[in-house]
C-alpha cells in the first residue's frame, strides 16, 4: 500500500464522487452522509502519512511515477516533502472540516454542491502532490471550475460577478505561467534534446537570468494572483463574501496557499538566479509589505464582518510571500508554518461567521455586538480563533509570524520593521471585531433569542482549536518536517548560505534553522 | 483507344474514398424518390449514409495502412495532382467523422422542422468529397474543383430550411460572399498558373522560389489566394458571412460547416503555405500575424455580447481559426502538428457543443437563443454536464481536449520566438471563458424559462456520447491522439 499511498489519498475524493452520482437526488440525508462519510475517509487514509513519512530525508517520499503522455514527455509522477507533507494533511483536514460545515447551511441542490467539494478536493491535493509541470498545471486549473459553481450557484447576492470574476483573474494568471513553463520546458529540450515537463529534469536546465526573469514574472502572475498578492488581490473579497461558508473556508485554507506553494516548489528551486536577483526579491518583498499593511489597514475600515476576514488573508498571506523572498530558512519555514496557520485560523474565522449568519442572515458588524452573553460557547471558540490569528504567543499564529519576521530580519532590517506594524494593526482589527460583537450590552433586540452552538458546531471546531494549540506550544516536530526541504530551497537559491553566510551571523533562535 | 493508362489502379487507390463518396451520394439522390418515396422510409437514407463511410473508411484505412508500410509514405495519382500521404488521411478521418456525426444527428432536426428530404444526405456526401479533394489534391485545378463541390453543396444546405427567413438570407449571404471570394481565389490560380506555366504544386513552388523576393506578381499571387482562402476559414477580416451563415442554418449543418469546411479549408492552406509559398515565408509571416491577432480580437470580443449562442459559437470558432492561424504563423514542425490536433480536438468539442444545441430544437422552439438554455441542469442533467465539457474544451481548460490544441500553438510560438503573440493569444482565453460561462451560467444557475423537455433521439445520443466521450478521453489520454497527429505531419 505505501507505494500507492499518495495515489489513493489523492483519488479516494474522486472515488467517493463516483459514488455520489449514482444516489437517489431526493434523499438529502443519504447523500449529506455519504459526502461526509466520503471526505472524512479522505483525511483518514491521509493520516499513515504522519508516522511513515520520515522526517530529515532528503528528497521526495512515497513517490510514484509513471509515463502518462510520452509524446509530450508528461508524467504522472506525485511525491511529498516536508512542505507538501502538511500542506496536504491541511488539506485532507480543512476538506472534511468544509464538508461537515455545510451540514444545515446548504439545502438545495445538495447532490451537486458535495460532488463540487470531492472534485475540488482531489484538484487541491493534485496540485500539491504533483511532480511534473503538466500534471500539475491540470490539477491547478481543475480546481477553478468547482470553485466557480461552488461560489456561483450557492453563495451571496453578487454571487455571478464574484465567480467570474475569481475564474477570470486566476486563469488569466495561470495562462501566462502557462506561457513560462512552455519557455522552460522549450529550453530544456534544446539543452537535452527529449522534452520532458518533469521538474527534476527542467532543473537541470542551464537559464541566463535574462531569460529566467522573463520565465520567473510569468509564474508570478499565476502565483501572485492565486495568493493573492497585493496589486492582484481584488478578486478576494469579492469571493469571499459571496461564496457559501464552505467556499469561503476552503478557499482561505488551502486554494490560497496553492499560490504560495507554487513559489516555493517551482519559481525558487527552477528560478534560481532570477528569485535571489536584488530587484526582483525587492520588488516583491515590497508588495508582500504594502500587502500587509493595505490590508490591515482595509480591515480596519470594514462594516462586513466577512470582508474584514477577507482583507485579513490579504494582510496575513503578505507575511507568507515576506517570509519566501527573505530567502532564508527562518522565513520560508515560517512561511509554510503561517500558511498552515492561516488556514486553521483563518478558517475558523469563517466558519464562525457561518454559525453566527446561519442564524442571522446577515454579516454587518454593527447588527450585532454583546453577542458573547447570549451565546458562551460561540464567544469561547471566536476568542480562539481571533486570539490564534492575531498571533497571540502559545497559538499558532505567533509562531509562524515570530519566525517569519526572524527571517526578514535577517535578509533586511527595514523589512522586518514594517511587517511588524502589520502584527500589530492585525491584533488592532481582531480585537476591535471582537469587542464591536462579542462585548458590551446586547444592543439589538434580534440577537437576545439566538441559540448557542450545537454539537456539531462546536465538534467542527475542534480539531482546528486543538491543532492551533499544538503548533503554538510545541512547534518544533513542524520546524524538523521543514528543515531538510528549506535547506534544500536555500541551498539552491544561495549555494553555499550554509557555509559562508551563517558563520557571520548570530545562530537563530528557532530549532527550524539550520544546523 | 486505351483509357488504362489515364486511369492506373495506381490512380484508383489514391481516390477510392471520393469514388465511394460520389457514388453513394448519386445513389441516394435516386433512391430518394425512385425506391423510398414514403416520407416514413427516409431512415433507409440514413443507413446509406453509415453504409457510404463505412466503405470510405475501409477506403481510408486501407489507404492508411498501405503508407505505413512505404518509405517515404506517399503516393502521387494523376501524375502528381493528387498526393496521398499521412497529411490526407488524417484529414480524411476528420471529415468522415464529421459527416457521420452531423447524418446522424440531422434526422431528428429535419424531422421537426418539416423540411426532410433525401437530398440532404446526398449533399452531405457531395460536400465530404469535394473536401477529400482539397485535402489530398495538389494540383490547383483539383483543388479549386474541390473546393467549389464543397462549397455548393454548403450554399444549398445552409438555406436547406426553405419556409425559414433566415435560413433563405443566410443561404444567400453565404453565397454572394463565397462567389466573391472564389473570384479571387481564382485569379490567384491565374497568377500562379501565369507564373509557373503549370498547375501542379510542386511546380509552382519551384517558379516561386527562383523569382527574387518581394517579386511584385507574385506577391499578387500570394495576396488574393489567400484572401480566397482566409475568407473560407472565416478569419477576420473576411468573416462578416459566418454569424449570419451560422446563424441562419440548419443546427447539423452550422456544425458540419464550422468544423468539416474549415478543417478542409486549412488542409488547403497548409498545403500551400508549406509548399510552394514556403518560400515566401518572410512575406506573408508578418501579414499572417497581423491576420491572427485581428482575428482573435474580433471573433472573441464580438462574441461577448451574443445572445443567440449560435452566432455566439460563430464568433467563437472565428477566433478558433485565429488560434489555428497563429500556427502557421510560427511556420515550424510544431505550428503544423499543434494545427492537426487542433484541428482534430475542435472537430469533436464542436459538434458536440452543436449537437447539443440541436437538442435544443423541439417542437415550436428554436431553441438557439441563450434563454432556451436557461435550467438545463434541472431539465437534462445529462446535457448540461457534456455542454460544460465541450465549453470547457473550446476554452482550453485541462483536462479537456481543447486544451492540447492550445498547448501545442503556444508550444510553437515560443519555440519560434513569438512571445508578444503567445501572450496575447492566452490573455484572449480569458476572454474566451467570460462567454463561454456565458452559457454555462445559464444552464446551471438560472432556472428554466420553460419546461418542455430536451429532444432526445438514438442519432443525437450517439452523437453526444462519441463527442462527449473523446472531448474527455483526449483530454486525459491523449497519446495515440498525439501520436496519430504527428505520424501525419509531412513537410
Amino acid at each position: 500500500m505505501d507505494q500507492h499511498l499518495l495515489s489513493i489519498i489523492l483519488f479516494t475524493p474522486l472515488a467517493g464522487l463516483l459514488v455520489l452520482v449514482l444516489l437517489p437526488s431526493k434523499s438529502k440525508d443519504l447523500i449529506r452522509i455519504w459526502a461526509n462519510l466520503a471526505s472524512f475517509a479522505g483525511f483518514l487514509i491521509s493520516l499513515p502519512l504522519l508516522s511513515r513519512f520520515q522526517t530529515g530525508a532528503s528528497g521526495f517520499q512515497f513517490e510514484e511515477k509513471f509515463d502518462w503522455i510520452p509524446t509530450l514527455g508528461a508524467h504522472y509522477h506525485i511525491g511529498i516533502d516536508g512542505i507538501s507533507l502538511l500542506l496536504v494533511m491541511l488539506t485532507t483536514l480543512m476538506g472534511f472540516i468544509a464538508t461537515l460545515v455545510s451540514w444545515s447551511g446548504i439545502q438545495d441542490r445538495l447532490k451537486e454542491y458535495y460532488a463540487m467539494f470531492l472534485l475540488l478536493q482531489t484538484g487541491m491535493l493534485g496540485v500539491f502532490l504533483s511532480l511534473d509541470f503538466f500534471l500539475f498545471y491540470i490539477f491547478w486549473e481543475l480546481v477553478l471550475v468547482p470553485m466557480y459553481f461552488i461560489i456561483g450557484i450557492w453563495g451571496g447576492p453578487r454571487k455571478l460577478y464574484a465567480a467570474i470574476k475569481f475564474f477570470l483573474y486566476t486563469l488569466a494568471g495561470s495562462v501566462l505561467m502557462l506561457l513560462g513553463i512552455l519557455t522552460l520546458y522549450f529550453q530544456h529540450a534544446t539543452q537535452f534534446g527529449t522534452y520532458s515537463f518533469e521538474i527534476s529534469d527542467l532543473m537541470r536546465t542551464n537559464l541566463p537570468l535574462s531569460m529566467q526573469q522573463l520565465v520567473f514574472w510569468a509564474f508570478f502572475l499565476g502565483f501572485a494572483i492565486k495568493v493573492p498578492m497585493f496589486p492582484f488581490h481584488t478578486w478576494l473579497p469579492d469571493a469571499h463574501v459571496e461564496a457559501p461558508t464552505a467556499g469561503s473556508v476552503i478557499l482561505a485554507a488551502v486554494l490560497l496557499k496553492m499560490g504560495t506553494y507554487g513559489f516555493l516548489r517551482f519559481s525558487l528551486p527552477l528560478l534560481p538566479n532570477a528569485s535571489a536577483d536584488r530587484t526582483i526579491v525587492q520588488i516583491l518583498a515590497v508588495l508582500s509589505i504594502i500587502g500587509i499593511i493595505y490590508g490591515a489597514l482595509v480591515c480596519l475600515m470594514q462594516q462586513d464582518w466577512k470582508k474584514l476576514v477577507a482583507y485579513s488573508s490579504v494582510s496575513h498571506l503578505g507575511f507568507c510571500t515576506l517570509g519566501i523572498f527573505s530567502l532564508t530558512p527562518n522565513g520560508i519555514a515560517g512561511s509554510v508554518i503561517q500558511q498552515i496557520n492561516h488556514g486553521i485560523s483563518t478558517g475558523m474565522l469563517f466558519m464562525v461567521i457561518g454559525v453566527i449568519y446561519e442564524r442571522r442572515h446577515t454579516r454587518l458588524i454593527s447588527e450585532y455586538g454583546g453577542l458573547a452573553h447570549v451565546m458562551p460557547k460561540f464567544a469561547i471558540i471566536f476568542a480562539i480563533a481571533m486570539l490564534s490569528s492575531a498571533g497571540l504567543p502559545l497559538l499558532n499564529g505567533f509562531v509562524g509570524e515570530f519566525t517569519i519576521l526572524q527571517g526578514a530580519f535577517e535578509a533586511n532590517r527595514a523589512w522586518a520593521a514594517f511587517a511588524v506594524t502589520g502584527v500589530i494593526l492585525g491584533a488592532a482589527y481582531l480585537l476591535w471585531l471582537y469587542q464591536r460583537t462579542m462585548l458590551g450590552q446586547v444592543t439589538n433586540g434580534k440577537n437576545l433569542t439566538l441559540h448557542d452552538m450545537s454539537f456539531r458546531e462546536v465538534a467542527m471546531f475542534l480539531p482546528l482549536v486543538a491543532w492551533a494549540v499544538w503548533i503554538g506550544v510545541y512547534p518544533k516536530p513542524y520546524f524538523d518536517i521543514l528543515q531538510r526541504p528549506v535547506a534544500e530551497i536555500v541551498e539552491r537559491v544561495h549555494p553555499g548560505y550554509f557555509n559562508g553566510v551563517l558563520a557571520q551571523m548570530p545562530r537563530p533562535l528557532s530549532p527550524g534553522g539550520a544546523k | 483507344m486505351n483509357f488504362s493508362q489515364y486511369y492506373t489502379a495506381n490512380d484508383h487507390f489514391t481516390i477510392i474514398p471520393a469514388v465511394m463518396l460520389a457514388l453513394f451520394g448519386c445513389a441516394i439522390l435516386l433512391f430518394d424518390f425512385w425506391i423510398f418515396p414514403d416520407p416514413r422510409q427516409r431512415k433507409w437514407l440514413l443507413i446509406f449514409v453509415v453504409l457510404a463511410e463505412i466503405f470510405t473508411g475501409v477506403g481510408l484505412y486501407r489507404q492508411q495502412a498501405w503508407l505505413a508500410g512505404q518509405s517515404p509514405s506517399m503516393l502521387q495519382g494523376f501524375g502528381g495532382a493528387v498526393t496521398l500521404d499521412g497529411f490526407s488521411v488524417f484529414f480524411n478521418w476528420i471529415f468522415l467523422v464529421a459527416a457521420l456525426i452531423v447524418a446522424v444527428m440531422s434526422y431528428q432536426y429535419l424531422e421537426i422542422s418539416n423540411e426532410h428530404h433525401g437530398e440532404y444526405y446526398g449533399l452531405i456526401l457531395f460536400a465530404q468529397c469535394g473536401m477529400y479533394f482539397l485535402a489530398t489534391g495538389t494540383d490547383l485545378v483539383v483543388l479549386f474543383i474541390g473546393l467549389e463541390l464543397m462549397a455548393l453543396s454548403f450554399y444549398v444546405m445552409v438555406g436547406f430550411l426553405r419556409a425559414d427567413k433566415r435560413s433563405n438570407e443566410a443561404a444567400l449571404k453565404y453565397l454572394l460572399l463565397g462567389a466573391f471570394s472564389t473570384g479571387f481565389l481564382a485569379y490567384g490560380f491565374s497568377v500562379l498558373y501565369g507564373l509557373a506555366g503549370s498547375t501542379k504544386l510542386q511546380d509552382i513552388g519551384d517558379a516561386i522560389a527562383a523569382r527574387p523576393a518581394w517579386d511584385p506578381v507574385v506577391f499578387l499571387a500570394l495576396a488574393t489566394t489567400s484572401v480566397g482562402l482566409l475568407f473560407k476559414i472565416a478569419a477576420a477580416p473576411f468573416h462578416m458571412w459566418a454569424p449570419d451563415a451560422y446563424e441562419g442554418a440548419p443546427t447539423p449543418v452550422t456544425a458540419y460547416l464550422s468544423v468539416a469546411s474549415k478543417a478542409a479549408s486549412f488542409a488547403f492552406l497548409l498545403r500551400l503555405f508549406n509548399g510552394p509559398l514556403q518560400s515566401l515565408s518572410a512575406e506573408w509571416e508578418p501579414i499572417l500575424a497581423f491576420i491572427a491577432i485581428l482575428t482573435l480580437t474580433i471573433g472573441n470580443l464580438a462574441a461577448i455580447n451574443q445572445t443567440n449562442i449560435k452566432r455566439l459559437l460563430a464568433y467563437s470558432s472565428v477566433s478558433h481559426a485565429g488560434y489555428m492561424l497563429l500556427g502557421l504563423v510560427a511556420n515550424n514542425a510544431m505550428g503544423t502538428n499543434g494545427i492537426l490536433v487542433y484541428l482534430m480536438v475542435y472537430t469533436f468539442m464542436n459538434l458536440g457543443a452543436f449537437a447539443v444545441i440541436t437538442a435544443m430544437r423541439r417542437q415550436g422552439i428554436i431553441g438557439d437563443e441563450l434563454e432556451d438554455m436557461a435550467g438545463l441542469m434541472h431539465k437534462n442533467p445529462g446535457y448540461a454536464m457534456l455542454m460544460l465539457v465541450f465549453l470547457l474544451s473550446l476554452a482550453g481548460i485541462p483536462p479537456t481536449a481543447g486544451f492540447l490544441g492550445k498547448y501545442y500553438i503556444f508550444l510553437a510560438l515560443i519555440q519560434s520566438g513569438h512571445y508578444g503573440l503567445a501572450v496575447v493569444a492566452t490573455l484572449y482565453v480569458a476572454v474566451a471563458i467570460y462567454y463561454y460561462f456565458k452559457i454555462v451560467r445559464s444552464m446551471f444557475i438560472r432556472e428554466e424559462t420553460e419546461r418542455a423537455p430536451a429532444a432526445s433521439s438514438l442519432g443525437l445520443r450517439l452523437a453526444l456520447g462519441v463527442t462527449g466521450l473523446l472531448t474527455l478521453v483526449i483530454g486525459i489520454y491523449p497519446e495515440p491522439f498525439l501520436e496519430l497527429a504527428k505520424t501525419s505531419l509531412v513537410r
